[in-house]
């Protein structure tokens, strides 16, 4: 019996791989191309990436301690990655220049973000309000642990930098942009000719122009703006810019939600006598907000990467580490190892985030009713 | 009698197209108005000019003592005591079915959630679909959904009705069980004002029958001169059509 199943779901394999790789001759030149180049791609990369590569020690066995002991320098052309590099630079990749003393801080911030967060992801999380309710706490256990206050010592941001300057930018950015963007959607649906224009012009005008040239602007025009004496520290400046260039981008996603909800929606909750907040609240922004979450999480994906553009105004968030352990004398030159690794962080969570919009996609489908 | 809607030449555009006329019209309480006419004839926009759905440029429409103007407030009085049935029954998708209907009572009244949920259960009961009161409007037939959305409005409490083609998006087999509602409603004394091609629900419920074309009122009568001695030969043909079809 076991025989012929086995001999069954065989010849299944067999036919699925006639069909779909054998079919004629152009699929099997195609497929024998394929599996070479994957092939020899993979196995150089493996071969670089582990098997020939040096993790704290060299081929001599030696502890690496600046990078004329990767083995790769001693023996040139027979070894590869030197991942010393992300070992010996790994608090700086991960905290910047936060005192390591107190480092403990961030790693607590760095545990709670996913609590904080899956309560938003999942709706029928069990004991689903009391994660919102951490949601809502979390940006004040966040900015006493990580800037300091009572019983803690001030670390200005600064010291901040790699993973916390990246992950401080994304998440914030995005929760701030969030209620922003609500708020730019509506108002570029609005009635009132005023409203309507300044959030269509905001929206414009942010989403023709690079988030470089924003940075630059928060950076060099935003003290201008601001009394004398109050002078926002680098960070923040980029957290202003990055928050509105993410909310022009999110208020789109979510004005095509709007524009999803059919008007007799709208007159039956008017003829009911809802207000128009009630009526947002209650009857558009549920339905909007789910069909425009794939959209959302799309341009969160965006920002997440683009707030490696911040090196530009001089803050060290990942990629700004990265070229940081590069300059340094010891390590120089193992580019690769650095862009690799920086690479596999941000692929990390932007996969994270991609895989959880297809979820999304397929549940919409699904519970649509 | 009590006259709770009057409509005083009243005149509506949407941009160059004159889609009302000059309507004048009087509904005294607990009258039973169908206006039937063929389509474009802006019978569906004057029911809905009562509850402020459409605004009208010319003329007036006062509903209990109240005028219907720009002021937000009057239009939330007014509203408060006319309820709505639409075409396409509009329930909201994302709410259960008593959450449909409690949704109003809880933020336009303030009422306390349970009292709100035992007023929607009752009306659920009137209707007759008590059962399906944890299920989304998604999972309802037409015909369902359209009694949902006719105890959604009741459960305001309102002291009229307007219903604007009530049954036209239904599967024959379905009209009925709605029908059988409205004239139970009809039969309790409610003021409607009935939008609907639905002859037989006419002849049953009305106390006058209203024939639209072109924007204008061309004949108001009694159910019984209505359909046995119409004046207008727009009305004679109109009805040679819709009754031998």
């Amino acid at each position: 019996m076991s025989v012929i199943i086995q001999s069954l779901s065989r010849n299944k394999f067999y036919n699925w791989v006639y069909k779909n790789l054998f079919s004629s001759w152009v699929n099997t030149i195609m497929t024998i191309i394929a599996v070479i180049f994957v092939y020899e791609i993979g196995t150089f990369f493996l071969n670089w990436a582990i098997f020939n590569a040096d993790f704290r020690t060299n081929f001599q066995g030696e502890l690496i301690t600046d990078r004329t002991f990767c083995s790769k320098n001693i023996s040139p052309g027979e070894y590869g990655a030197c991942w010393a590099i992300i070992y010996a630079r790994w608090d700086q990749f991960m905290y910047g220049l936060y005192p390591i003393e107190e480092t403990w801080r961030v790693n607590i911030t760095y545990a709670l973000l996913p609590l904080a967060i899956i309560g938003i992801l999942f709706d029928k999380l069990p004991y689903r309000k009391l994660f919102i309710y951490f949601t809502f706490l979390f940006p004040f256990i966040a900015y006493f642990m990580l800037y300091g206050g009572p019983g803690l010592s001030t670390v200005g941001t600064n010291k901040w930098g790699g993973l916390l300057v990246t992950l401080f930018l994304g998440v914030t950015g995005i929760g701030l942009a969030f209620p922003l963007s609500i708020l730019l959607a509506l108002g570029r649906r609005s009635k009132m000719p005023i409203i309507k224009s300044l959030c269509v012009v905001f929206i414009e005008f942010i989403r023709g122009v690079p988030l470089i040239t924003l940075l630059f602007t928060a950076n060099v025009m935003l003290p201008l703006f601001l009394p004398d004496g109050v002078n926002p520290d680098n960070l923040l400046r980029a957290l202003v810019a990055v928050t509105l260039f993410q909310s022009a981008y999110m208020a789109e996603a979510i004005r095509g939600g709007l524009q999803a909800i059919p008007k007799g929606h709208i007159e039956a909750a008017d003829a009911l006598g809802l207000t128009y907040w009630q009526t947002t609240r209650k009857i558009i922004l549920p339905q909007a907000l789910k069909i425009a979450i794939p959209p959302i999480v799309n341009t969160c994906i965006g920002l997440f990467k683009d707030t490696s553009l911040v090196l530009i105004i001089g803050l060290f968030d990942l990629l700004g580490i990265g070229r940081a352990a590069l300059a340094d004398m010891t390590w120089t030159k193992l580019y690769y190892e650095v862009y690799v690794f920086i690479s596999l962080v941000f692929f990390i969570f932007c996969f994270g985030m991609s895989r959880y919009s297809l979820y999304l996609e397929k549940k919409l489908k699904t519970d649509n009713s | 009698m009590e006259q709770v809607i009057q409509l005083e030449k009243v005149n509506k555009w949407f941009d160059d197209f004159h889609v009302l006329k000059d309507i004048d019209l009087t509904v005294t309480k607990g009258q039973k108005i169908v206006v039937c006419g063929p389509s474009g004839s802006g019978k569906s926009t004057m029911i809905r000019c009562i509850n402020r759905l459409e605004a009208h440029q010319k003329g007036h429409i006062t509903v209990h003592g109240t005028e219907l103007t720009n002021d937000l407030k009057n239009i939330d009085i007014i509203r408060k005591n006319v309820g709505m049935v639409f075409q396409q029954f509009n329930l909201f998708p994302h709410l259960s079915v008593l959450d449909n209907i409690s949704l109003a009572p809880i933020w336009v009244k303030r009422m306390p959630k349970k009292d709100a949920e035992e007023i929607a259960m009752s009306y659920l009961e009137k209707v007759k679909i008590p059962e399906q009161a944890k299920k989304f409007p998604g999972q309802l037939s037409g015909g369902q959904q359209q009694r949902v959305a006719i105890a959604r409005s009741l459960a305001m409490n309102p002291d009229i009705m307007l219903f604007d083609e009530p049954t036209s998006a239904l599967d024959p087999e379905m009209i009925k069980e709605v029908l059988d509602v409205m004239i139970q409603l009809a039969e309790e004394g409610m003021t409607m004002l009935v939008v609907t091609h639905e002859m037989g629900f006419a002849k049953t419920v009305a106390d006058q029958m209203i024939f639209m074309d072109e924007g204008r009122i061309i004949e108001q009568a009694t159910p019984d001169e209505f359909f046995n001695n119409p004046k207008s030969d727009r009305t004679k043909l109109f009805l040679s059509q819709i009754l031998n079809h």
